[in-house]
C-alpha cells in the first residue's frame, strides 16, 4: 500500500505523462470497519471479573464433641429482618428482651459494630493508612499476616452471631458480611434463628406498628 | 509564462500505519474476548466491599435466581483434555440409571450453566436451541425426598479434588433458600466458599466520623 502512495507521487511530477491514475486504494471504509470492530470489542472484552467474598464455616461438632462456650457479654446476635432493616441485642436470647433497630447505612449497624469493635479496628486501621502514607513498608502477605494476628489476639471485640427471618433476601446476608469485613470483625458466624428470638421479634414488630416511622 | 505552478494537491494522510495498529489492537481483542457463556438464568449479584477476583479455573457454582430456583456449574478443566463435566455427567447419569450418548456428553461439555431435574436432562440436551433449552430450566431440585444439587456437587468433587465452590446468588433470592444450599454444602463437608458479589460503585466504605483515622 505505502508503494502504491509512492508511485503516484512520481506520477505527479512527471507533468506529460497521461493523467492515469494509479491504483490508490481508498482506506477509510476499511478503517472505519475495523475503528468500529475494535470499538466494539472493547467494549464487551469483561476485564473486570465478578469479585468473591470468602467465608468459611465452623466444621460441624462431631457427636461427642461439644460446641464452643460463648462469652455472653461478648456475644453480639444480629437478626436480618425484612425492609433492609436489622435487629439487634448482646448476650443470651430471653423472652421480652428489647431488640434494638438499626439499618445498613454508616451511622446504622456500622456504627454499632464499630464502637464495640474500637480496638482492633483502630488497630488494623492504623496499620493499613501507615501503609499507604509509607510509614510502614510490608510486602502485601505479611500486612495480611499481621491483620490475621491481631483477629486472633482479639480478646474484647464482639462476636456476631449473624441470624435471618424467613422473608430476608439474600442481598441482606450479603451486604452484613461485608459489614464485617468493613469493620474488621474478627468473629462472627451464620446462625439459625431460635423461636426465643422469632418471639423477641415479634413482640418488636408489633410495638412498632408502623414501620416506616422507626428510624 | 506562468508555467511554475504549484500544484495545490489535497494533503493525503497515509493511514497504512493506522489500519496497522488497528488491526494489532482489533486481532487482540478478538483473541481476549470471552464470551459469556448460556446462562441458565440471569442472575444480579448483589455488591459488596470485597476486591478480591473469581478463582480462574477449577470453579463450582451454585447459582440461585430471583424466583429461588437453583443452578449448577462445574469448570471443564483448565484444559480441554480433562473432560471434568463428561465424567460427572456419566457419573450423575448412572446414578439415576440414565446413559448418555457420546453427543450428549459432548453438547454437555459445550454448555455453562444448567438446572432441571435427573429425568429431563436427556431432553435438554437434545433441545434443538437455546429458547427451548431455556424454557426447560426449572430449577434443581434441593428437597430431602430428591436432593439431586448434593448428587451434583458428590460427583463434581470426586472428579476434582481442588475444587473450589461459589454461591453465585441473586439479590432478590431469599434466605431460606440460600440457608438450604449452604446446608447442603456443609453436609457435603465444604465449609469453605466464595460468595460471587459485584464491586460497589464507590470502593471505600463511608464510616462514621468519629472512626475515620487520619
Amino acid at each position: 500500500m505505502a508503494e502504491i502512495v509512492q508511485e503516484e507521487g512520481h506520477k505527479g511530477k512527471g507533468k506529460r505523462k497521461a493523467k492515469k491514475h494509479g491504483t490508490h486504494i481508498d482506506m477509510t471504509p476499511m478503517v472505519d470497519l475495523a475503528c468500529l470492530l475494535l470499538t466494539f470489542f472493547m467494549l464487551t472484552t469483561a476485564f473486570n471479573k465478578p469479585k468473591v467474598m470468602e467465608i468459611i464455616l465452623p466444621e460441624k461438632p462431631k457427636n461427642n464433641e461439644k460446641p464452643p462456650e460463648l462469652d455472653k457479654d461478648r456475644a453480639l446476635n444480629i437478626i436480618l429482618v425484612e425492609n433492609d432493616k436489622v435487629l439487634w441485642y448482646v448476650g443470651m436470647a430471653e423472652p421480652g428482651k428489647q431488640l434494638a433497630e438499626a439499618d445498613f447505612s454508616k451511622e446504622g449497624i456500622r456504627k454499632i459494630l464499630l464502637q464495640r469493635n474500637k480496638e482492633l479496628y483502630t488497630s488494623i486501621a492504623k496499620q493499613t493508612r501507615d501503609l499507604t502514607v509509607g510509614k510502614l513498608k510490608l510486602t502485601r502477605d505479611s500486612a495480611e499476616a499481621r491483620i490475621k494476628r491481631y483477629y486472633k489476639a482479639d480478646k474484647f471485640g464482639p462476636i456476631v452471631l449473624i441470624k435471618a427471618a424467613d422473608g430476608v433476601k439474600y442481598r441482606n446476608l450479603v451486604d452484613i458480611i461485608d459489614e464485617m469485613a468493613i469493620t474488621n470483625i474478627a468473629r462472627y458466624s451464620l446462625v439459625d434463628i431460635n423461636p426465643v428470638e422469632k418471639m423477641m421479634v415479634q413482640a418488636h414488630v408489633s410495638s412498632k406498628p408502623s414501620a416506616t416511622a422507626i428510624k | 509564462m506562468g508555467k511554475i505552478k504549484i500544484a495545490v494537491k489535497t494533503p493525503r494522510i497515509d493511514m497504512t500505519p493506522m489500519v496497522d495498529l488497528f488491526f494489532l489492537l482489533l486481532v487482540f481483542f478478538i483473541l481476549t474476548a470471552t464470551f459469556r457463556p448460556e446462562e441458565a438464568a440471569p442472575i444480579k449479584t448483589p455488591t459488596s466491599t470485597s476486591q478480591t477476583p473469581i478463582p480462574d479455573g477449577h470453579l463450582m457454582t451454585i447459582l440461585i435466581s430471583k424466583g429461588d430456583k437453583v443452578y449448577f456449574n462445574v469448570d471443564n478443566g483448565t484444559d480441554s483434555t480433562e473432560h471434568i463435566r463428561a465424567k460427572v455427567l456419566q457419573a450423575f447419569g448412572s446414578n439415576y440409571k440414565i446413559k448418555f450418548t457420546p453427543k450428549e456428553i459432548k453438547k454437555f461439555e459445550g454448555l455453562a450453566s444448567f438446572g432441571l431435574p435427573a429425568v429431563k436432562l436427556k431432553d435438554f440436551l437434545n433441545a434443538p436451541d437455546q429458547k427451548t433449552r431455556e424454557a426447560m430450566q426449572e430449577g434443581i431440585p434441593i428437597d430431602s425426598l430428591d436432593n439431586q444439587l448434593t448428587m451434583w456437587i458428590r460427583f463434581a468433587r470426586t472428579y476434582n479434588n481442588d475444587l473450589k465452590v461459589a454461591i453465585k446468588g441473586d439479590g432478590d433470592a431469599t434466605y431460606p433458600v440460600v440457608k438450604k444450599v449452604i446446608a447442603i454444602l456443609t453436609d457435603n463437608n465444604v465449609y469453605k466458599f466464595d460468595l460471587t458479589t459485584d464491586l460497589k460503585a464507590g470502593i471505600a466504605a463511608e464510616l462514621p466520623a468519629e472512626f475515620i483515622i487520619k
